[in-house]
């Protein structure tokens, strides 16, 4: 694998900031929260600005090599090496991570969890961007697996502490769950380090070896990456802890979860499982493929027997990955890049639906979707901005989401390396039949929370002039009156941190380009090396 | 020879460090004669290091100096400490640690 | 390069692109600040559209002049070909003497230009425009529509509490269509098809507050959405089955709209993949252009407000599915198999809905809805025409029904407006309305009569030809299904007529006031004058003895939310709803000549520009125009010298490629047009007479017929049940099967994976339990005990020992120190 090693500090920096931030946040005493928020926004703003130049330092016209090379001894005694790169497949993912986590932060200055305590709360959510990002530019698996193990420990809290009713059970669950995967998924890449005999756990090393295992062991190995990988996706059946955890999250911690969380075992069959064991994937991608449309169809009619927006839109999360899971299982050119682009659209429209989620709960302090309607009367703007993330979420051409879905509804028609034709062709139709039942339950949502008068419960509640200045004790004063309080329209603060997650679903839906040429490289290179081992 | 010299300080300061140590009531002169055994350790280093030509032991003794003087810090600090509550640092009056 | 200077272009050719852009960004402008302007974004909205208009205005006459230029240059050919040839020096003929029949026609290439848009394995797609004779016909055809359709706007939802929205909707709607229209590839069309969708969602809900309006909303789009199915597969079995042959032989790609009909027509195209594209691709249609069985949204969609219909229905929207078959008609063609004749898959369905659509017109009360089903009977009859390969007329019969059919929504909502204060119940609230309405009635009945048919109205060529063509083409069956189609067609437009304009007037159009829904009756005469000074065009003054309605009838559940309507009876309506109305009643009599058969070639102006050449066309040619990226490619295509075999019926030769199938032109013949006026006319006077017996003198004998004669009721009642279609939809698809299937799988998400996941969790913990009481604190923990009391037992002799002070633990360190020093001297000496 080809690398380049110039201004190769950036990535460290980009990684390790936050704990910078989460030092200096250490020694601020709890009660200067004013502070606390304004250092934590900091932090991660500036993190964010050294990855958009490390965009910009970002050599397009070479996306299919790691860029920004860094390969020093970590861990000597196990040969682990602190291997660090950045290619068209991760920067989109990395830079996700900082964005969503900044955009958050900022949503976060007026809209604490009811558990208080931003200090702690600011520390993981800084801890967590360290995990992310480090995630997706770790290129040794030692790295990876320390990174990828990061995120679960700041997550657990989040839900645990901050969460609904049910927080414990969801929390325990979602770790207990992830750890689970994670247990497996660390079994296989020791057997995988042992088969190959490599000298050490760089990804370029494996990726050259892992081919040269026999068939068999390839498919065993695989089948542990896929448990670990399967379960933080989530896949259809290992799904179960999702709707727990989003339900139960606050809503920083499900915007989180959805936009980048489930990303890291998408991200983990692109980079690891994959092209490391090629023959492996090739056995697994009809499990894999079938596996997800089940995932569609059924994370659909799901949806379709909800109550609660929240718990709706988490297991729409269970579709939309079926989708992205779908495109990688063809082996294609065509199934990867738009599974990428998926993971993207995915994490801009469901964070940003999470968030809609999250405001209204704020207002009405519930989520039952009965007992919500003509939010378009009441809080206009808001109305609005979830009826373009559900056209977004199912799939109108013009919106990100529609470059996730249709590409890889193509792809399935003509699956890689002689994946069985029948199958995938079938598997094609019913994901395009999972395109109608997301329809069906986004318009559902739609015309039932947005559409039609207010419920009478809430019918007396007067709206709050748009844009009036927030008042600043706003955020206390929610818990006592209830009924009487006046809906407020979407606030400044909502306004900022919702704002690029708007215009990115709309440009990148307009112009899909600006996405594709960054992955197109690094994926055909991918699946060229894929070809080099399956077809030889 | 040169090193019997060093070694001889050595030893004679390592001996004044014992004493204290054992003898003395007073926490912080018990710290000073830690010190003194320290450096009595350190005289030996650096001697071995120039009389042997190598650098090893001057980094050594450099760590060692890095070292001696967090525990200086840590140990001021306890001692401050014991004094805040009890209004003495008499070493023989503090026995809670007894098993 | 040949002939590259050959054809001129001309700016409006070359920026064709911007006749969606256009409204594209007044969409912005519109949702951006179009509340804060003095009219509220309409402004923005009607300029859009005529900026579009003007622009593709300039587009048909520069294609116009472009293919004059072109069929010129194969006049001259000798002089021409000659110059060129010594200019390029290859041996090529540019243009050989023409042979006989359509072949000789040169092939005039489309206006393609192309931008990237999206890359996917290494292969470029583009956003563009594929300019030709369709498109600027369907371009000027939507923008002109767009426009009439949004200042009738200005005037009929003045006032209404979503003002702006409702024109940022309208013109992102026609923004999307003018996508679809001049779409380069398959994915442009998916974009433009979609826009529509979601805005075909905002305006049939635009009244959202009222759950009928929201339901039906949300049924156009799923509907719509269920056919899509077929649109995204179609794509998909069609650019893996076109991609590799357009990279080889076109360089271009398998969504490009050139390449796939080239790929269609190549004969190297499977036949498998070439008919379940197509199917897929139909299903799409169906869905969009309300064929059946998927045609049930359409009349439902008339819950949007007036103006949305007429668009949906005459240009846009609902014209879509027919304009995708019309645009891949090779693939049609050959997927198909069009050329040898037979019964086909589409052909089967527009002969099915043209028939049961025209019935269902019948025994509708609301007077949009007998449109709406007339709309579905003529998209019928479309895609009759198109499956029995009547390609032009079918094209020529979706560009006059638009006239027509958006003039009598236009009517229809003009009446509702100003005649029956906002209802379309066209028994309780019409009727007589042709003294009080000249000029809408005028309309209506020119409309009307282009619509059944009548000579020289415009429906009176484009119905003849789709007859004419469809019998010609050897589909006897099917032509007198258009018959009964037309008779069909004439009757249930006469009920309408005879109901709305004619009789007595009833109910609204009396003048009665609905009492029993207003709330405010009593409000005072002031205040509903003022009300009605608002109006800038309000005509007549209030009729003398009619009661004043009051104003503001915001629960009415139909039309006309938030309109502070001035109140008093039935009137003429005002300019900016009559204007557009009479432009279109004037096209709707005259746009028949475009392509009028009977009065010779000079008249087929449509044929000449429209229709692309069926030419056989030099490979190396094609693959320079469409490769030749943004401004390059202009060349003018030659046939090829080689042609042997008319396109769509034999493969091309090695070498060369076609693009568009030779289809038939039957000849106009006398006998048949007298046929049709004979079969029209009959259904208009059959059906006046039934008109003016059953509903004007109540005739005893027609009265209760269905309660009276047994099968009269049931046919009645399974027309009025819509065929039970929709009783099938709603009830045993949708709530019996899908709410039951999401139900059983949530329930078995709960019950029995989330349940495994559970019980795994809490086995695991009984487990550990389990060894934690048993092994663990017995066994191990039994000899850790053990140990631990042999620990504690040598502790305590060794207490003493642990003073806690520090001086002796510093004694005994050194003493011990001191001890293993001496034993490692010891040792070592």
């Amino acid at each position: 694998m080809q690398t380049i090693t110039t201004d190769n500090w950036l990535l460290t920096v980009g990684t390790f900031l936050p704990l910078v931030g989460v030092l200096v946040l250490i020694f601020i005493p709890k009660g200067e929260e004013q502070l606390i928020k304004t250092l934590g926004i900091v932090t991660a703003g500036a993190t964010l600005a050294v990855g958009i130049f490390t965009m910009f330092r970002f050599d397009f016209g070479q996306a299919e090599k790691l860029q920004f090379f860094v390969d020093v001894t970590w861990i000597e005694v196990i040969r682990s090496n602190y291997t660090i790169g950045l290619d068209g497949i991760s920067l989109p993912l990395y830079l996700l991570s900082m964005v969503i986590t900044f955009l958050v932060m900022i949503y976060t200055w007026d809209n604490m969890p009811d558990a208080g305590n931003p200090k702690a709360f600011y520390i993981l959510m800084l801890l967590l961007q360290v995990g992310m990002a480090g995630t997706f530019i770790a290129q040794d698996l030692i790295l990876f697996f320390v990174f990828f193990e990061l995120v679960l420990l700041p997550m657990y809290f989040m839900i645990g502490v901050w969460g609904g009713e049910d927080r414990r059970y969801a929390s325990l669950k979602f770790f207990l769950y992830t750890m689970f995967g994670s247990a497996l998924m660390l079994v296989a890449f020791l057997a995988l380090f042992f088969q190959t005999g490599a000298e050490s756990f760089g990804f370029a090393q494996l990726i050259e070896a892992g081919a040269g295992i026999d068939r068999n062991v390839q498919i065993w190995i695989f089948a542990g990456m896929f448990i670990g990988f399967a379960v933080k996706v989530p896949m259809f059946p290992f799904h179960t802890w999702l709707p727990d955890a989003h339900t139960q999250a606050p809503t920083q911690g499900s915007v989180i979860l959805a936009a980048i969380l489930l990303k890291l075992g998408t991200y983990g069959f692109v980079r690891i499982a994959i092209p490391m064991l090629p023959e492996g994937a090739k056995a697994w991608a009809p499990v894999i493929a079938i596996l997800a449309v089940i995932g569609i169809i059924y994370g659909a009619l799901c949806c379709l027997a909800q109550t609660d927006m929240k718990r709706l839109i988490a297991f729409s999360s269970v579709a939309h990955m079926g989708f992205v899971m779908l495109g990688i299982a063809t082996l294609t050119e065509f199934g990867i890049n738009a599974a990428l682009f998926g993971m993207i659209a995915h994490g801009w429209i469901t964070g940003m639906l999470f968030f809609v989620a999250g405001a209204v709960k704020h207002r009405y302090h519930t989520l039952e979707i009965k007992r919500l309607s003509g939010l378009l009367t009441q809080v206009p703007r808001l109305g609005w901005i979830l009826g373009l993330c559900a056209m977004a979420s199912l799939g109108l051409p013009g919106l990100a989401g529609f470059w996730g879905e249709f590409p890889v509804i193509l792809s399935a028609y003509n699956p890689g390396f002689g994946l069985s034709e029948p199958l995938f062709r079938t598997l094609m139709v019913i994901a395009a039949l999972g395109t109608v039942l997301a329809a069906a339950y986004l318009l559902w949502l739609y015309q039932r929370t947005a559409f039609g008068e207010p419920t009478e419960e809430f019918a007396g509640r007067t709206t709050h002039a748009v844009g009036a200045a927030v008042a600043p004790d706003h955020a206390d004063d929610h818990h006592d009156a209830h009924h009487d309080e006046e809906l407020r329209d979407v606030t400044v603060t909502e306004w900022i941190a919702w704002t690029p997650l708007l215009i990115a679903i709309v440009v990148f839906g307009v112009y899909p380009q600006l996405m594709f040429r960054v992955f197109d490289p690094a994926v055909t290179e991918l699946v060229a090396r894929l070809g080099e081992s399956l077809n030889p | 020879m040169l090193a019997a010299n060093f070694l001889l300080l050595s030893a004679v300061i390592f001996c004044i460090g014992v004493f204290g140590v054992i003898a003395r009531r007073n926490a912080v002169l018990v710290l000073m004669s830690i010190e003194l055994i320290l450096a009595a350790v350190m005289l030996n280093l650096v001697a071995f290091s120039a009389v042997l030509g190598t650098i090893d032991g001057q980094v050594f003794t450099l760590f060692v100096i890095g070292v001696a003087a967090a525990e200086v810090g840590v140990g001021l600090a306890m001692v401050l400490m014991v004094y805040r509550n009890r209004r003495s640092i008499a070493l023989d009056e503090l026995s809670e640690m007894k098993g | 390069m040949i002939a590259a200077d050959a054809l001129p272009t001309g700016f409006f050719l070359d920026y064709a692109w911007l006749i969606p852009l256009v409204p594209a960004i007044g969409f912005a402008l519109i949702i951006g600040f179009g509340k804060k302007l003095p009219y509220r974004g309409s402004e923005i909205g009607i300029a859009s559209m005529a900026i579009s208009t003007v622009l593709a205005v300039g587009a048909v006459v520069q294609w116009m002049q472009r293919v004059n230029t072109a069929d010129s240059g194969s006049g001259s050919a000798g002089g021409d070909g000659g110059a060129l040839e010594s200019v390029n020096g290859f041996a090529r003929s540019v243009f050989p003497s023409a042979t006989a029949g359509e072949n000789g026609e040169p092939y005039v290439e489309p206006v393609i230009r192309t931008w990237t848009w999206w890359q996917n394995g290494g292969l470029e797609f583009g956003l563009g425009q594929h300019i030709d004779g369709l498109a600027v016909l369907m371009l000027s055809l939507v923008a002109f529509i767009s426009l009439l359709v949004q200042i009738f706007s200005l005037d009929y939802v003045r006032g209404d509490r979503r003002y702006t929205h409702f024109f940022a909707a309208l013109t992102l709607f026609s923004a999307g269509m003018l996508v679809m229209v001049l779409a380069e590839n398959m994915v442009q069309i998916i974009l433009g098809w979609e826009i529509m969708g979601l805005c075909s969602f905002m305006l049939i809900g635009h009244w959202w507050e009222d759950t009928a309006n929201s339901k039906a909303a949300l049924k156009a789009f799923f509907t719509v959405r269920v056919g899509d199915i077929g649109l995204l597969v179609g794509t998909a079995i069609i650019f893996f089955g076109a991609n590799q042959w357009a990279i080889d032989n076109l360089d271009s790609h398998g969504f490009s709209v050139q390449a796939i009909s080239a790929w269609a027509l190549s004969g190297d195209a499977g036949t498998q993949v070439l008919l379940w594209g197509s199917v897929a691709l139909f299903i799409a249609c169906i869905g969009k252009s309300g064929q059946f069985p998927l045609h049930t949204w359409l009349p439902d969609a008339m819950a949007g407000p007036t103006p949305v219909s007429s668009l949906l229905h005459s240009s846009t929207m609902v014209v879509a599915g027919v304009f995708l078959v019309a645009r891949l008609y090779p693939v049609f063609w050959e997927g198909l198999a069009f050329g040898p004749g037979g019964l086909n898959l589409i052909a089967i369905i527009g002969a099915i809905t043209l028939v049961i659509a025209a019935l269902l017109a019948f025994v509708q009360d609301d007077i949009k809805k007998v449109l709406a089903y007339s709309t579905v009977s003529q998209l019928g009859m479309m895609m009759l025409a198109l499956g029995t390969g009547a390609w032009l007329p079918a094209v020529f019969h979706v560009f006059t029904h638009a006239f027509f059919k958006c003039c009598l929504f236009l009517c229809a909502g003009s009446v509702s407006h100003s005649g029956s204060h906002h209802s379309f119940d066209m028994k309780k609230d019409m009727g007589g309305l042709v003294k009080k309405m000249p000029w809408t009635a005028g309309a209506w009945i020119v409309a009307t009569l282009a619509l059944t048919g009548v000579f020289p109205f415009a429906g009176f060529f484009s119905k003849d030809e789709i007859i004419v063509n469809v019998g010609e083409n050897g589909y006897t069956t099917l032509m007198w299904i258009a018959y009964l189609g037309a008779f069909l067609t004439a009757a249930y437009m006469t009920r309408a007529t005879y109901l709305t304009f004619f009789g007595e007037p009833r109910g609204a159009a009396a003048g009665e006031h609905h009492d029993d829904v207003d709330a405010h009756t009593e409000e005072p005469h002031d205040e509903a004058l003022v009300a009605a000074g608002h109006h800038l065009d309000a005509q007549g003054e209030p009729e003398p003895g009619v009661g004043h309605v009051a104003a503001a009838r915001a629960d009415d559940g139909h039309d006309g939310h938030g309109h502070d309507d001035h109140a008093h009876g039935p009137h003429e309506s005002g300019k900016l709803i009559l204007v557009p109305v009479v432009i279109l009643a004037f096209l709707a009599t005259v746009s028949g000549f475009t392509n009028a058969v009977p009065f010779g070639e000079d008249f087929e102006i449509l044929k000449r520009y429209v229709e692309p050449r069926a030419a056989v066309v030099d490979l190396e040619d094609a693959r320079l125009a469409i490769a030749g990226g943004p401004g390059e490619a202009l060349q003018l295509i030659a046939p090829s010298a080689a042609a042997v075999d008319a396109c769509g019926f034999a493969a091309p030769p090695d070498g060369a490629v076609c693009f568009f199938p030779a289809v038939n032109h039957a000849p106009f013949k006398w006998s048949k047009g007298f046929l049709a006026l004979g079969i029209v006319g009959a259904g208009l006077l059959s059906a006046w007479l039934f008109c003016v017996a059953f509903y004007g003198r109540r005739d005893r004998r027609l009265v209760g017929l269905t309660d009276r004669f047994a099968p009269a009721r049931w046919g009645y009642l399974f027309l009025w049940n819509k065929y039970y279609l929709d009783h099938l939809y709603e009830r045993v698809i949708v709530r019996g099967v899908a709410y039951p299937i999401a139900n059983a799988a949530y329930w078995v998400n709960q019950h029995v994976i989330d349940r495994m996941v559970d019980d795994s969790g809490r086995g695991t913990r009984q487990v550990g339990e389990f060894m934690y009481r048993n092994i663990d604190q017995r066994v191990v923990d039994g000899a850790v005990n053990a140990s631990g009391t042999v620990a504690s037992e040598t502790g305590h002799v060794l207490q003493p020992v642990q003073s806690g002070k520090v001086n002796q633990y510093g004694a005994l360190l050194f003493g011990a120190a001191a001890v293993a020093g001496i034993v490692l001297v010891l040792i070592n000496v």
